[in-house]
């Protein structure tokens, strides 16, 4: 499903283009990653800031590639993939972001649309599907809302409707309970959990501790970007 | 409030995710094509004007002879006038296929653009201008002008062939330079439609990078600039040669005498026989070919600029 082996990333400088063959400059924000993803998994992605979580994730929605190790994502090798291969797996990857990273001109519904009518779905199936997603999260009267006019909170639910409207095969959430209160992250927890359930692999960074007390699962945990703990009895 | 949405089976019509209804402006582009657009508009008729202007000087120019004989009236030595000699002359000479001398109303009309009534009457005495048509352009027409000179003294041969060749070499010259300025003009439009393009990229970076990391193809996203560029590249290609129009049948009509129609024709009347054919097909094809130049460059400053991107 997901497995790294010795996965290292480093970030260029910005402005650097370095030759291929040589070396890279710049900071080497992960180190030597190693650890296996079976589908179906559930994992928390614990860890202080800049201890990697973002980059580990950016890794895994493949908005960059490893500068060095082997990235096998949905059995696709990642590392040696060639470009237009890529697209066909993002599609198959949820992300909900910290920051939602909604388009701010199109309203909730053409939000959560986007990622369907990019696969080019008849419009029919995809006005039956967001409607009914968008009602799920709990935003049946906010179709035409610009995410401008939401609050923080849904917004974060028009981001969650739009990662999970193409049942991805891989969910991937970077503190998605950050904007939520505590009744909306029991409720999205349980959304997280049904979609495992149906056999989704999913991955959520998060501080929230009560919240991982709470719902236990295994945990990867990094630290100066190394991967300190990977326990997988639970 | 739930809007009711009609069924729609396609994506919708103006779904603009990656906003660049804002990010390509709808003024500025367009005024820049059309702006290149009338400027091709003038160099295609140049080259047009330039072509026809060829073929016509052309036409059998390179058979035609002028011969001028001054004081035609006058007795030759053998007997008979200077101008029936001469005449009788070139009509036995077997490589002239016909020898025609201009009558006064003939010779008036083509000096009244310099001497104006005056040509009608004129108090200066003028030669006898024949005008000559050769079977065989490569006849030795020094010896003809030898003969004819000794016949009547004074008499000048004039082939076309040499002046028509420099002729020919200017309109081939103007014909080249409007070709230039068509090349020129087209890739300058290629420049604005770049320069446009990355500007939307960089408005737009943030969208693109979401649209890119739901799984969209480099295709689609540049497809979404692609038409937005061709649909403003279309827009003022239309414009300039709209613009253009009414400058070519102007400058068609200041160019009618010298094509030899009747100069006071009215305009409207002869709209479309205003301009040539060829014009008439290569205005339509401004828009079309702004919009070629919009598309490709659209997408090839899209997909170059995506390649940055995982």
């Amino acid at each position: 499903m997901v497995r790294l082996e010795a996965v290292g990333l480093r970030y260029d400088r910005p402005g650097d283009r370095p030759r291929p063959g040589t070396p890279r400059s710049g900071t080497q924000v992960l180190h030597s990653l190693s650890f296996e993803l079976p589908g179906g998994a559930f994992r928390w992605l614990l860890g202080a800031s800049g201890a990697g979580k973002t980059s580990l994730l950016r890794l895994l929605y493949l908005a960059v590639r490893p500068t060095s190790g082997l990235l096998s994502i949905l059995d696709t090798e990642v590392t040696t993939a060639r470009r237009h291969v890529l697209p066909q797996l993002r599609r198959r990857i949820g992300v909900v972001f910290q920051d939602f990273r909604l388009l701010p001109h199109l309203s909730a519904y053409d939000n959560v649309a986007l990622p369907l009518r990019i696969t080019g779905r008849p419009e029919g199936q995809i006005r039956a599907d967001v409607s009914e997603m968008l009602r799920w999260v709990g935003l049946a009267g906010q179709f035409d809302a610009p995410p401008a006019a939401l609050s923080g909170g849904e917004q974060q639910r028009v981001a969650i409707a739009r990662a999970v409207i193409a049942r991805p095969s891989l969910l991937l959430a970077d503190e998605p309970t950050g904007n939520l209160d505590d009744s909306q992250a029991e409720r999205l927890m349980h959304l997280f959990k049904e979609l495992n359930r149906l056999g989704t692999t999913v991955v959520v960074a998060t501080h929230n501790e009560p919240l991982v007390a709470r719902h236990p699962a295994p945990v990867l945990r990094l630290e100066h970007g190394r991967l300190v703990k990977a326990d997988l009895a639970w | 409030m739930i809007r009711p949405r009609r069924t729609r089976l396609l994506r919708p019509p103006g779904f603009d995710e990656l906003g660049l209804r804002r990010a390509i402006s709808d003024r500025m582009l367009p005024f820049l094509v059309a702006a290149m657009g009338f400027l091709a508009a003038l160099a295609l008729s140049g080259w047009v004007g330039a072509a026809a202007l060829a073929s016509s000087w052309q036409a059998g120019a390179a058979s035609a002879l002028t011969v001028q004989v001054p004081q035609p009236t006058d007795p030759a030595a053998p007997g008979g006038t200077r101008v029936a000699r001469v005449l009788a002359t070139l009509r036995a000479t077997p490589y002239v296929a016909d020898a025609h001398p201009l009558s006064e109303t003939e010779l008036a009309q083509l000096l009244r653009p310099w001497l104006g009534a005056a040509a009608n009457g004129p108090a200066i005495p003028l030669p006898a201008v024949i005008a000559v048509r050769l079977a065989d352009s490569s006849a030795d027409i020094d010896a003809l002008a030898r003969q004819l000179d000794a016949l009547a003294p004074g008499t000048m041969t004039e082939q076309h062939a040499g002046w028509m060749r420099r002729l020919g070499v200017l309109a081939r010259s103007l014909q080249a330079c409007a070709g230039l300025i068509l090349l020129l003009v087209a890739s300058v439009a290629v420049t604005v439609v770049m320069v446009a393009t990355r500007a939307g990229l960089a408005a737009r970076r943030e969208a693109i990078e979401i649209v890119h990391g739901l799984g969209a193809t480099d295709g689609y996203i540049a497809g979404r600039f692609a038409v937005r560029a061709t649909l403003l590249a279309v827009v003022g290609g239309g414009l300039g040669a709209l613009a253009a129009l009414p400058v070519l049948l102007t400058l068609a009509n200041l160019a009618t005498p010298l094509s030899g129609a009747d100069p006071r024709a009215s305009l409207p009347a002869d709209f479309l026989t205003a301009l040539p054919a060829r014009l008439w097909l290569a205005l339509p094809g401004l828009p079309l070919a702004a919009a070629a130049i919009g598309c490709m460059t659209a997408q090839v400053t899209v997909r170059r600029w995506l390649r940055r991107l995982p």
